[in-house]
């Protein structure tokens, strides 16, 4: 669904991303990890059309979407949401949501009709439904928990019914219980949608956990790749990232 | 009826519009309904230029551009010379200005923030040393005098109460049309800019076409006013185009208020009220303004209208969110 073949971008010299190639079938749901500075945001921004490749290509179901703008890339069916909640703070829930849905639908330069169109006002409130947020329709979204903010912006992604899902981080600066309740939320969003979803976490008892399979990037480049009991098990991952249990002692 | 309906919109329109056209009738004093024309022409000017701060967050320093630049002068020139009916020239008029916004705005809004107001103030200030430059066509700094209006429709604009109420008419349509604009999705797609750009990006929207979009709106509007205002003081001047003009815009919007629809309206009323009385008393116009303004911005932090919908909002939110967790226990 999702492949990424020998993707290369530099900073002004620095090498952000070296040579990742990585393949995402159709329906996974796999974790990026690595240390701070190891690309996985730049690998993101990279898919999305946020920065261009040096080199490389970025296919979405066979299509090369390397270099095309990030609008066009949304509508090819490649949806995202934001290690920072990236939300629209003056409006309210139900007003983000129907306008993404809005967006999705072809309708945003609709200059006649009334907002809220009732059909994708609808269609707002059932994914409000699927998150939990259907009883915060009405608040503005800066008025929302830290909590309820990232998952607005899952939910904004979401309205766009992407067949790839980039999550950056869903459970940043969330407290321990709360971290879980919104991977298992995003777990069950994507036993139900049936797209392709990849994430970022740093929490790995949620990784091990949740994902299909694991991509390790270090430095740029791909460390290793595999089921989280090989990653658990991968002698360089361990040494790079995971640490050796004698040396936490 | 529904909230916000257009139903609703149309209704206060209609009672608007009523109210005006009986100002004659109740008052019969001319300072009054030179009043309201300067508020109509100015209050488009305003209202159109908020279409980009208030709704987009485009700060733009050089609107005046459309309202002379765009409205008052080609309209002058096109009557002048031309044998148009008021329509046409109208007309033809609005094409010129959603040309010029259309090239002016193509450039302008790649850049956001400081970047584009400077921008449109650069473009404002050449196209003012062009027409003050080209006093063949614009007069320089006479401006152009004299405008013929020639009845259209059983329409004698010679007339002033006639006058009067095409202003009024036209006004009232005018803010119709934007309020249709800005409460379509559209106008919700330039809130969702003016809040998040990169969010409305990923969201799939095309950012640069629905701010140019809006800039040719803005641009269209402001011309109208300008039209207006050529039409009643009867020619084409350069203050007009100056961009004292856009930022007497931009206080008609801080005092107003830009996120009620017509917060721009009353704007327009405060300054004109301003410019009538306090000059009629003293000489010291800009002193007053100046009072007002820092009174306004360090008093309520927001125009008028913005103070009092924040305060209904915030205690309508924090019901809604009392309310929430009350329901989750």
């Amino acid at each position: 669904m999702l492949k990424v073949e020998n993707l290369v971008k530099s900073f002004g010299g620095v090498a952000a991303t070296r040579d990742v190639t990585l393949d995402f079938p159709a329906g996974s749901l796999s974790a990026v990890i690595g240390p701070n500075g190891a690309g996985k945001t730049t690998l993101f921004n990279l898919i999305t059309g946020h920065l261009k490749p040096d080199s490389g290509r970025v296919l979405l179901d066979g299509e090369n979407i390397a270099g095309m703008m990030p609008a066009q890339i949304v509508h090819r069916g490649l949806g995202r949401a934001f290690q920072v909640a990236s939300i629209f703070p003056s409006l309210t829930v139900l007003e983000s949501m129907t306008a993404a849905v809005m967006s999705h639908r072809g309708e945003s330069a609709n200059m006649w009709r009334r907002f809220p169109i009732d059909a994708a006002q609808k269609r707002a409130m059932e994914h409000l439904d699927l998150l939990g947020l259907a009883d915060a329709g009405g608040l503005l979204s800066r008025n929302l928990s830290h909590g309820d903010q990232k998952l607005l912006d899952i939910g904004l992604a979401l309205a766009l019914e992407p067949k790839v899902l980039l999550l950056d981080e869903p459970t940043a600066g969330m407290g321990p219980e709360e971290r879980w309740a919104m991977i298992e939320k995003v777990q069950a969003l994507w036993r139900l949608g049936g797209m392709t979803l990849v994430f970022i976490e740093h929490d790995m008892d949620i990784v091990f956990k949740i994902a299909q399979t694991v991509r390790v990037l270090r430095y740029g480049a791909v460390l290793a790749e595999g089921v989280p009991d090989e990653i658990r098990a991968n002698e360089a991952v361990i040494d790079a990232y995971l640490g050796r249990e004698e040396e936490d002692a | 009826m529904q909230k916000n309906s257009l139903a609703r919109d149309l209704i206060a329109a209609a009672v608007a519009l009523a109210l005006l056209l009986s100002v004659p009738m109740l008052t019969g004093s001319k300072a009054t309904t030179n009043f309201i024309i300067y508020v109509s022409a100015n209050g488009l000017l305003a209202m159109s230029l908020n279409l980009l701060v208030g709704y987009t967050g485009l700060v733009s320093f050089g609107h005046a551009l459309f309202f002379g630049a765009a409205g008052a002068y080609p309209f002058v020139l096109l009557m002048q010379n031309l044998p148009l009916s008021i329509p046409g020239g109208i007309g033809l008029t609005l094409a010129f200005a959603a040309v010029l916004a259309l090239l002016i705005g193509a450039i302008c809004v790649r850049l956001t923030e400081i970047y584009f107001s400077f921008l449109t103030l650069a473009f404002q200030m050449l196209i003012y040393s062009l027409m003050m430059n080209m006093i063949d066509y614009t007069g320089g700094d006479n401006g152009l005098s004299g405008i013929p209006r020639p009845a259209f429709m059983g329409v004698d604009l010679t007339n002033a109460s006639t006058f009067y109420a095409f202003v009024c008419v036209v006004f009232v349509a005018a803010i119709v049309v934007m309020r249709v604009v800005v409460m379509s999705p559209f106008g919700f797609t330039l809130r969702l800019i003016r809040d998040n750009a990169q969010r409305a990006t990923f969201l799939g929207i095309n950012v640069v076409r629905m701010k140019l979009i809006c800039f040719v709106l803005a641009g269209l509007f402001g011309s109208l006013g300008g039209i207006i205002m050529a039409l009643f003081s009867a020619g084409a001047y350069p203050s007009f185009a100056f961009w004292t003009n856009s930022g007497d815009a931009i206080f008609m919007i801080m005092l107003g208020g830009m996120n009620v629809f017509v917060g721009p309206i009353l704007g327009a009323v405060i300054l004109q009220i301003l410019n009538d009385f306090v000059t009629h008393y003293t000489s010291h116009y800009g002193l007053f303004l100046g009072l007002l303004i820092l009174t306004i911005v360090l008093g309520f932090r927001r125009g008028l209208l913005d103070f009092l919908f924040e305060r209904r909002q915030s205690s309508e939110q924090s019901a809604l969110a009392a309310q929430r967790k009350k329901a989750q226990g």
